[in-house]
C-alpha cells in the first residue's frame, strides 16, 4: 500500500496534467458542433502531437535544469529541410526522413557542445544558436513552399481503421521507443540526478557531462520529429520566426502545465505530453465557444500566466522564509 | 588624482577591455571594406542607432545583475510604442501625456513581472515569457491585429530624430539614462542591493534589506526602460508597428553579456554594457552594409555572439 502511495506522489504532476487534459477535452468535445467523432479527435490529436513532440524536446533539457530556447527554431529548420528532402520514391523518402532527424540531432549536438564543453549559460547559448538555425532555415526556404511525400503524410495524419488517430500511435511509439528506454537508462537517471543537484551527482560519480550532452542531443532529435510532423500536416515548409518563437514559448508552457519542475530533476516527458495536449485544447476551446479570434492571444497569454502562477503554491509549504531565497 | 586614476584602471574588467578591443577590430575590418566606416558622420550615426538598444539594454542589465532575465522585452517595447502613439492622437493633452503614459504602461507590465519573480518566486524566464504573451494579446485586441495608424507626437519625433548642437538627441537621451544608471548602480543602496542579490539574495535578506521589493522595482525599471525604448523607436519611425520589439530581445541580452556582465548575476559594469551595445550595433550595420541577406546575417550574428562569448564569457567549471 505504502509503495503505491509513493508511486502516485512521484507522478503527481503527470496525473494532474492528465486530469486537466481530460476535463478540458471533455468540455471541448461536448460543446463542439460535430460532437465526439473520429474527425474531431483526429484534428485535435494532430495539432496536439505537434506541440507534444516539441514539449518533450524541451522537457529533457529542462530536467537537467537547463533550458533550450532554440527548440522552436530547430522545429522550423527541420520543417524547411523536410519540405525539400522527404519526397519521391519510398527509398528516397526514407532517406529524407533519416536526414531530417539527423539534422535535428546535429542541432542538439551543437547546443550540447556549446553549453557543456563551452561552459556558456544555456539561455544565452540557445538564443544564439536559435538565430543560426533560423538563418539556415531561411537559406533553405526564402519563401514558403516545398512538398512532401503525400502517401506518408496522409498515412501519419489520418485515422487508422477503428477511428484511432495515427498521430497518437506515432506519439506512443516515440514514447515507447525513445523516452522510456532513455528514462530507464543509466544516462537517463543521470539526467535526473544532474537536475536535482549537479554537485551531488558529480560527487556520486554520475557522468555529468555525458548526461547533459545526451539531453541536448535527444532534445534536438525530438524537435526534428516535431518539424517533420509539421511538414506532414502542412505539406510545405516555411521559415517563420514567429512560428519558431511561438513553439518555444508553448513548449515551456506545456512543460510547466505538465508538472515538470523548471528547476530540474523532477517530472516526466509524459506529463509534458499531457500538458501540451491540455494547452492545445484550451486554445481550441475559444473556437467552440465562438469567441472573437482577436481575443485568442490574450486568452492564451492569461492562461499561461495563470498556469505558471500555479507553481507558487509551493510557497504555502515552506517552513522558513529563508527557503524562499534558495 | 593619480591614485584614483590607478584604481579606475585596475577596476576595469578584462571583459570590458576585450569588448572595446572587438569594437576596434570590427571598425578595422569595416575600414578595409570601405573607408567610410571610420568617418565621424558614420560613427555618430552608429551611436544614434545604438541609443535605442542602449536604453533597452540598460533595463536588461539591471535585471541580469539580479541573476534574472527579462524576456518580455519584445512586446513591452511594442506596448510602449503603441500606447504612446495611441495617446498622442488625443490632441494637445495627448501630445503632452504620450511619453509618460507609454512609460507607465511599461512600468505596469514590469511590476507584474516583478510580482511574479519576487513574491510568487516563479523563475523570471517563465513569468516574463508569459507577460510577453499577455502584452501581445493586449496589443492584438487594441489594434485589431493590424499595425496602428496613429502617428507619434512631435516630442517623440524630436527625441528620436532631432539633433542638439550637432549631437543626435537620441544619443543625449541615452547618455542621461546611462549616467543615471551608473549613479543608481554605484552610488545608491538600491544599486548595492542589486549587486548583492545577484550574488546571494539570502545574504542580502539576512542583512535586513527588503530584497523582494528591490527585485520588483528592478523589473518595473526594466519594463519602463523597454517601453521608453519603444517610444523612441516609434518616434524614429513616426509610428508604432506589430513586432517592432522582436529585433531587440537577443541584441539586448547579447549586449549585456558581451559587456562582461555575468548572466548569473552580481557582476558587471555599465561601461561594459555600453561597449556591448556599440559592438552589437556595429556588427549589425556592417553586416547590412555588406549587403548580406537576412539568412546569412542571422547565421553570422549567432556565430559571432557564440564565438565572442566563448572567448571571454565562459563560466568557471563547477568543481
Amino acid at each position: 500500500m505504502r509503495d503505491w502511495g509513493y508511486r502516485i506522489r512521484e507522478q503527481r504532476g503527470t496525473l494532474l496534467a492528465f486530469l486537466v487534459f481530460v476535463v478540458m477535452f471533455a468540455i471541448y468535445v461536448v460543446n463542439h458542433p460535430a460532437g465526439f467523432t473520429a474527425n474531431v479527435v483526429t484534428t485535435a490529436a494532430n495539432k496536439g502531437v505537434l506541440l507534444a513532440l516539441v514539449a518533450m524536446a524541451q522537457t529533457v533539457v529542462v530536467l537537467t535544469s537547463g533550458i533550450d530556447l532554440s527548440v522552436g527554431m530547430v522545429f522550423v529548420l527541420t520543417n524547411c529541410l523536410a519540405s525539400a528532402l522527404v519526397v519521391g520514391s519510398p527509398a528516397a523518402t526514407a532517406l529524407g526522413v533519416a536526414a531530417v532527424l539527423f539534422t535535428g540531432l546535429l542541432c542538439g549536438v551543437l547546443n550540447g557542445l556549446i553549453v557543456i564543453y563551452g561552459r556558456l549559460q544555456p539561455i544565452v547559448a540557445t538564443i544564439a544558436t536559435g538565430a543560426i538555425f533560423y538563418g539556415l532555415a531561411l537559406v533553405l526556404r526564402p519563401v514558403p513552399g516545398g512538398d512532401v511525400n503525400s502517401d506518408l503524410a496522409d498515412a501519419l495524419t489520418s485515422q487508422l481503421p477503428g477511428g484511432v488517430p495515427a498521430s497518437l500511435v506515432v506519439l506512443l511509439v516515440v514514447v515507447l521507443a525513445l523516452w522510456l528506454p532513455f528514462r530507464r537508462s543509466e544516462i537517463g537517471r543521470g539526467v535526473y540526478a544532474v537536475g536535482s543537484s549537479e554537485l551531488a551527482a558529480y560527487m556520486s560519480g554520475v557522468p555529468v557531462g555525458r548526461a547533459k550532452f545526451a539531453a541536448y542531443c535527444l532534445s534536438g532529435l525530438l524537435a526534428a520529429m516535431g518539424g517533420l510532423f509539421l511538414t506532414f500536416l502542412t505539406y510545405s515548409g516555411e521559415a517563420s520566426a514567429a512560428n519558431g518563437n511561438t513553439y518555444t514559448l508553448y513548449s515551456i508552457a506545456a512543460v510547466v502545465l505538465g508538472g515538470v519542475s523548471l528547476f530540474g530533476g523532477s517530472g516526466s516527458a509524459i506529463g509534458a505530453i499531457f500538458g501540451a495536449l491540455a494547452f492545445r485544447t484550451i486554445g481550441d476551446l475559444l473556437f467552440v465557444f465562438d469567441l472573437d479570434p482577436l481575443w485568442q492571444p490574450l486568452f492564451q497569454g492569461i492562461i499561461l500566466l495563470a498556469a505558471v502562477c500555479l507553481g507558487s503554491f509551493r510557497l504555502f509549504r515552506i517552513r522558513n522564509r529563508l527557503e524562499l531565497f534558495g | 588624482m593619480t591614485t584614483r586614476g590607478g584604481t579606475l584602471i585596475r577596476r576595469i574588467e578584462p571583459a570590458v577591455v576585450m569588448a572595446f578591443g572587438c569594437i576596434i577590430g570590427l571598425l578595422f575590418l569595416g575600414s578595409l571594406y570601405s573607408t567610410s566606416f571610420v568617418s565621424p558622420e558614420f560613427l555618430l550615426q552608429q551611436l544614434k542607432v545604438a541609443s535605442f538598444l542602449g536604453v533597452i539594454a540598460t533595463g536588461m542589465m539591471i535585471v541580469i545583475l539580479l541573476g534574472q532575465i527579462d524576456l518580455s522585452v519584445p512586446w513591452v517595447v511594442a506596448v510602449g510604442g503603441m500606447m504612446s502613439t495611441a495617446v498622442a492622437s488625443w490632441g494637445t493633452i495627448g501630445g503632452v501625456m504620450a511619453i509618460p503614459f507609454g512609460i507607465l504602461c511599461g512600468v505596469a507590465l514590469g511590476l507584474v513581472n516583478g510580482l511574479g519573480v519576487a513574491y510568487l518566486r516563479i523563475p523570471s524566464m517563465i513569468v516574463t515569457l508569459a507577460v510577453n504573451a499577455v502584452a501581445q494579446g493586449l496589443m492584438v485586441v487594441h489594434t485589431g491585429g493590424y499595425s496602428p495608424q496613429d502617428a507619434s507626437s512631435a516630442a517623440m519625433r524630436a527625441l528620436a530624430t532631432g539633433t542638439t548642437l550637432g549631437v543626435p538627441n537620441a544619443l543625449l537621451v541615452w547618455s542621461v539614462i546611462g549616467t543615471a544608471a551608473v549613479l543608481l548602480l554605484s552610488r545608491t543602496t538600491f544599486g548595492r542591493a542589486v549587486y548583492g542579490i545577484g550574488n546571494s539574495e539570502r545574504a542580502v535578506y539576512l542583512s535586513g534589506v527588503k530584497s523582494q521589493r528591490i527585485v520588483m522595482l528592478a523589473f518595473a525599471l526594466s519594463g519602463g526602460l523597454s517601453a521608453f525604448g519603444g517610444i523612441l523607436l516609434a518616434g524614429y519611425a513616426s509610428k508604432a508597428a506589430q513586432g517592432m520589439g522582436d529585433a531587440y530581445l537577443l541584441p539586448s541580452i547579447a549586449a549585456v553579456v558581451l559587456g562582461g556582465t555575468s548572466i548569473l548575476g552580481g557582476r558587471g559594469t555599465y561601461l561594459g554594457t555600453v561597449a556591448g551595445v556599440i559592438l552589437i550595433t556595429l556588427l549589425q550595420s556592417i553586416l547590412s552594409v555588406m549587403q548580406i541577406e537576412e539568412a546569412g546575417r542571422q547565421v553570422i550574428y549567432g556565430v559571432v555572439i557564440i564565438a565572442m562569448l566563448l572567448l571571454y564569457g565562459r563560466e568557471r567549471p563547477v568543481r
